[in-house]
């Protein structure tokens, strides 16, 4: 079905997630690069255009030094948590325009242990908000699910389930940071963090690597592997009145947000609606954000979390499987691979060699959905 | 007593008023009429650059709540403030037909906070730098509302 302007991932690399004492994020990078052109079947020079980036491990151009230097037009992205979507953005507005015929895409990060420590300074904030001591992204978190669990009648229990189903999921996951297995009593009766979540609600700050190879036209067809199209990638800020991360104030009229917005536009461009997806991966930060995340995708309704996810229509053999790999709940979040890591993984999942999670439906479209600070959201729709 | 009292507040820029009787200093929009807390130099509703410094009301609903019960890193957070760190409760206030501001709670107790509850602005020592005030917002007893 391939036309002239198509585009589409024909190999995909990881560098497992997790701790990698004396591995560098620029070196987990080219490892996940020469994965992904081994699995497109290429090599390095076959490469026109490239875009990657990281959060906090450096420039991806850099990696050139590792992988050979060819003369490439290489991007450099720093986008926060947007970054591998931002470069994804770019790689795919390249190969559209026909201004190159295939591209890599590549994020990595190396985050230190526990939670980020950003300085209000940063972020345009007088001092007063850190030394009051709200400058935490866990109370964000914590209160913007707070609110949406009174608004639409959520339970801690639903809250439990999202987790509980990530590390499941993350057990059959060879990449994965968190693999074992914790029950729903678990994860409520763990150490609380921020109301009402809990210290496995929440995603910790990892590392890890990943690296897709596209292709657009008549080149997919030239390469080994089933090409999995990319019909849409929408990246989107935040508009006036979305509540985000690190706001001393929020207005009382409020807008939707940058992932309503990017998903809304990622689906009408595809020309696929939301009811059409068979398997999702949406940014889960912590249990709450994956159940938000889904209503504001259009996944389901506001609301419908509840029924949903009690009713196990999440998991691997439900209705909609949503974060199959484990997520950043178990995967952990290197902020520059999260967003290639979620494509990674519904490119997997329409080949069907996902292996041990290998969602039994047969899926022919798969959606994915990164967000995060200060505000930003990158979406795609896959199909084969 | 004909003591003047110089305000110890954490940044003058953000509370104004006395000790006593303290208030948050927002901005107004004068086209749009958007308020934001802290002031800011422009709408980011419309973008208009015609604003004004706003006194805020001191009294709202508690919009949501949570309770901080690890402490913060130093920086941000004060190195005293870490040491002397007992949990706290942190919320967003509806201040009606203005904004919801974010702030710290006197309540700590996840029993004693409910959404939609009323509360009122009161100054508390800043954690680490007690000779310093930052704001908070304390429950209203119902007798008071």
């Amino acid at each position: 079905m391939s036309g002239g302007d198509d585009v589409a991932v024909v190999g995909v690399g990881i560098h497992a997630f997790g701790r990698h004492d004396g591995v560098t994020g620029l070196e987990m990078g080219a490892i996940a690069a020469r994965r992904a052109l081994a699995d497109a079947g290429i090599t390095w020079q076959d490469v026109d255009f490239a875009a990657g980036g990281s959060d906090a491990a450096g420039n991806a151009d850099t990696s050139v030094s590792i992988l050979g230097l060819t003369g490439v037009p290489f991007v450099n992205v720093k986008n926060g948590c947007a970054t591998g979507g931002t470069a994804l953005t770019t790689a795919h507005a390249m190969l559209v325009s026909g201004a190159a015929e295939v591209a890599l895409v590549v994020g990595f990060d190396k985050h230190p242990r526990g939670a980020f420590n950003p300085l209000p300074e940063d972020w345009g904030i007088g001092s007063w908000y850190g030394e009051t001591g709200l400058m935490l992204t866990t109370q964000f978190f914590a209160l913007k699910i707070q609110r949406y669990m009174a608004e639409y009648r959520i339970s801690d229990s639903t809250l439990a389930k999202v987790a509980a189903k990530a590390f499941a999921n993350g057990a059959r996951n060879e990449n994965a940071w968190r693999r074992h297995e914790l029950s729903e009593e678990d994860i409520l009766g763990a150490r609380m963090v921020n109301h009402p979540l809990t210290q496995y609600m929440f995603c910790s700050p990892g590392e890890g690597a990943v690296a897709l190879v596209l292709a657009r036209g008549s080149r997919i067809r030239e390469l080994p592997r089933v090409p999995v199209y990319l019909r849409s990638v929408a990246f989107r800020t935040r508009r006036f009145g979305s509540f985000e991360v690190f706001s001393p104030s929020i207005p009382i009229e409020s807008a939707p947000s940058a992932t309503t917005e990017a998903a809304a536009v990622a689906f009408e461009e595809a020309g696929i609606g939301p009811g059409d997806v068979d398997v999702a991966q949406v940014q889960d930060t912590e249990s709450g954000a994956e159940v938000m995340h889904l209503a504001e995708t259009g996944l389901c309704e506001h609301g419908e979390q509840e029924s949903l996810i009690q009713s196990g229509g999440t998991q691997l053999d439900g209705r909609l499987p949503v974060n199959t790999d484990g997520g950043c709940l178990a995967c952990g979040e290197p902020i520059g691979a999260s967003g290639l890591r979620q494509v990674r993984e519904v490119v997997l999942q329409l080949r069907g060699e996902a292996g041990e999670r290998q969602v039994p439906k047969q899926c022919r479209v798969g959606f994915t959905q990164v967000y995060g600070a200060p505000g930003v959201s990158a979406c795609t729709v896959l199909t084969v | 007593m004909t003591e003047t009292r110089t305000l110890r507040v954490i940044d003058p820029d953000v509370i104004g008023g006395t000790e006593d009787e303290p208030h948050l200093i927002g901005s107004v929009c004068a086209r749009c009429g958007t308020v934001t807390f802290p002031r800011q130099s422009s709408c980011p509703r419309c973008t208009s650059e015609d604003v004004q410094p706003r006194e805020l009301a001191t009294r709202g609903e508690l919009w949501s709540w949570t309770i901080q019960c690890f402490p913060p890193k130093a920086p941000p957070y004060l190195p005293g403030g870490v040491e002397e760190f007992k949990p706290y409760g942190v919320g967003y206030i509806e201040l009606p037909g203005e904004v919801r501001v974010e702030a710290r709670l006197t309540e700590s107790d996840p029993e004693r906070l409910r959404i939609g509850m009323p509360m009122a602005l009161t100054l508390i020592p800043v954690p680490g730098a007690p000779d310093k005030l930052t704001f908070a917002f304390e429950p209203v007893a119902e007798e008071e509302e």
